[in-house]
């Protein structure tokens, strides 16, 4: 399989603070690769970098075989990488059809504006948002807008998607909801790079795991892998001894 | 792209208002009444103008005027000392002023919010400045036009008709040209930009271009305006042609109607006109009209934030579908 995703030695620093350091990781094509990390771990500081939000100090980016390092957002959009935010950007004043639309025309494809309303229905289709395609964005759910989210990146359809906590804020139902929604995704052959705090969720979700602490790379490997690694455990859970202890009771229970 | 604009209402709806404006003081050859739409179809072209950054993008431009104004004295200049027939003239203030909004803006669209709505002041006093000193265009005095220009047009009185119909063509061609914006995908990329321009970019919404695009557009039409305007006049001088109070003004008529609609700024400048027609008559107040404007713009962004559009759209929703 070749890669979609190349980040290659990537550094950022803001003022005093180096929030990713020499950061190196590839991703397949069609592969859910999952990010996680403790809060301010760098992981979303890596999604502005791929996207173009921010400027890398060092390293390079390679998406698709192209380098896109330091491209704006709106050529690496169109090359064919859309995301989500954690913090929901909705077009308030604009309905639920047009924010998709404008992610249809100017995403991947740039399709004319009658096509990319069609466009635009299927990825409202997909996130299930189908009832509420008229309504402003402004006026939806924290759940509805986390929706508008998704299905504005799919409309562009891209051929990597860049989930940034799209479970975050979700009730049980519609966090499950939501996962059957990224699997139809990935059935389409999208690669999809997903930061989430749901460990249940992302562990089931992800092909592959990477995990970030301080802007660095913790560790890589299969979900389960990286459940058992014991720096992983720590940074999670701040308190080497325990880590220690919760490793050890793992292993004596497997065993 | 035109076939499908005549198939839709509020197409011919532009068409009945530039019709109206046409035949309403032509056939009774009713000169005040000319008079009076002429400056009507000057706010219009101007707060349409305007409303291409304000309503489409969302960015504040209260230095719309400098448009006009160069627009002015590129005409006039041409006129005179060049002695360029009229057509051309125009055509070549509403290019190179839009030439040279395109130019600017790739500077200052840098800048957002309160920073880019003091910039467009900045660029009104740079230019005013400049043209102050500025000895071909005659400096502080001005250029005065001598009374034999109007003899290609067939004398003075119909030469003032002529104006007139250029005027409204210019208004005209402001309308289509908002409204063939607002439906393109040019324009959806703009309101896009104007309700969260990060979000735009992420989108793939190529943020520099479109919005410098904008600013040069917004600066064509009310240049050609300018031209015509003070052509009539037959004399320019930079207190005029770049005074702020006429920016402002077309900024209260784009609020009054409702940023972002095309009938709304059209129905908002045609009514602060006739208001502003009624409140010079009177003796009392000289400029009294700017106080009333001011007092619009604070009960307008106070209460009324959409404006007269959002408020009969908000009342009656299906106008939506025929009045954009």
């Amino acid at each position: 399989m070749t890669a979609i995703l190349e980040v290659d030695k990537v550094s950022k620093r803001f003022g005093g603070l180096q929030a990713v350091r020499e950061l190196s990781f590839n991703m397949r094509q069609g592969e859910i690769l999952g990010l996680i990390g403790p809060n301010g771990a760098g992981k979303s500081t890596l999604f502005n970098l791929i996207n173009g939000v921010f400027m890398p100090d060092t390293g390079r980016i390679t998406f698709n075989g192209t380098d896109i390092t330091g491209q704006k957002p709106y050529r690496v959009a169109r090359a064919g990488l859309a995301r989500t935010h954690q913090i929901v950007q909705p077009l308030t004043n604009m309905t639920v059809l047009e924010n998709c639309t404008v992610g249809a025309c100017f995403g991947r494809e740039n399709l004319p504006l009658a096509q990319a309303r069609d466009a635009a229905r299927d990825a409202i289709a997909a996130a299930g948002l189908d009832d509420r395609a008229s309504m402003l964005a402004i006026h939806l759910t924290i759940a509805g807008k986390k929706r508008l989210e998704l299905a504005r990146a799919l409309a562009a359809r891209p051929v990597l998607l860049l989930l940034d906590e799209v479970l975050a804020g979700l009730n049980p139902t519609e966090v499950e909801h939501m996962i059957g929604v990224i699997r139809r995704i990935r059935a389409r052959g999208i690669s999809i790079l997903i930061i989430e705090h749901l460990m249940q969720a992302i562990m089931s979700l992800s092909d592959r795991i990477v995990v970030l602490n301080f802007g660095e790379k913790l560790a890589e490997g299969q979900p389960a892998e990286v459940a058992q690694h014991p720096q992983v455990i720590e940074a999670y859970l701040g308190d080497p001894k325990l880590a220690a202890e919760l490793h050890g009771g793992a292993a004596k229970s497997g065993a | 792209m035109l076939l499908h604009l005549l198939r839709r209402p509020f197409f011919w709806i532009i068409t009945a208002v530039v019709a109206g404006f046409v035949l309403i003081p032509a056939l009774g050859n009713d000169v005040e009444m000319r008079e009076s739409l002429l400056l009507a179809a000057l706010y219009i072209t101007l707060a349409s103008n305007l409303n291409l950054m304000l309503g489409y993008a969302g960015y504040i431009n209260f230095g719309s005027i400098v448009f006009f104004g160069l627009g002015g004295y590129v005409c006039v200049w041409l006129v005179n000392a060049h002695a360029w027939p009229l057509w051309l003239s125009l055509l070549a203030a509403g290019t190179s002023v839009s030439a040279l909004a395109l130019f600017f803006g790739l500077g200052i669209l840098r800048l957002r919010g309160a920073f880019f709505a003091l910039s467009t002041i900045g660029i009104v006093e740079a230019v005013q400045a400049f043209v102050q000193n500025f000895e071909p265009w005659g400096g502080s005095a001005g250029i005065y036009l001598s009374s034999s220009i109007f003899q290609p047009l067939g004398g003075p009185s119909r030469a003032l008709w002529v104006i007139y119909f250029l005027m409204v063509a210019v208004m005209g061609l402001s309308l289509y040209l908002s409204y063939a914006i607002k439906i393109s995908k040019f324009g959806l990329g703009l309101l896009a930009i104007g309700q969260n321009e990060d979000a735009a970019a992420i989108l793939g919404v190529p943020t520099p271009l479109y919005k410098a695009l904008i600013y040069s557009a917004s600066a064509f039409l009310p240049a050609i305006t300018g031209g015509l305007y003070f052509f009539k006049s037959a004399f320019i001088q930079p207190s005029d042609a770049f005074d702020l109070s006429l920016s402002t003004e077309a900024l209260v008529v784009a609020m009054l109607g409702g940023q972002g609609t095309v009938s709304g700024v059209a129905l908002g400048a045609y009514l602060y006109e006739e208001l502003r027609g009624y409140l010079l008559t009177s003796d009392t107040f000289s400029h009294f009209q700017l106080v009333v404007a001011g007092v619009l713009l604070l009960v307008i962004v106070l209460f009324f934030p959409s404006g007269l559009m959002g408020f009969i759209h908000s009342r009656f929703p299906r106008s939506q579908k025929v009045l954009e």
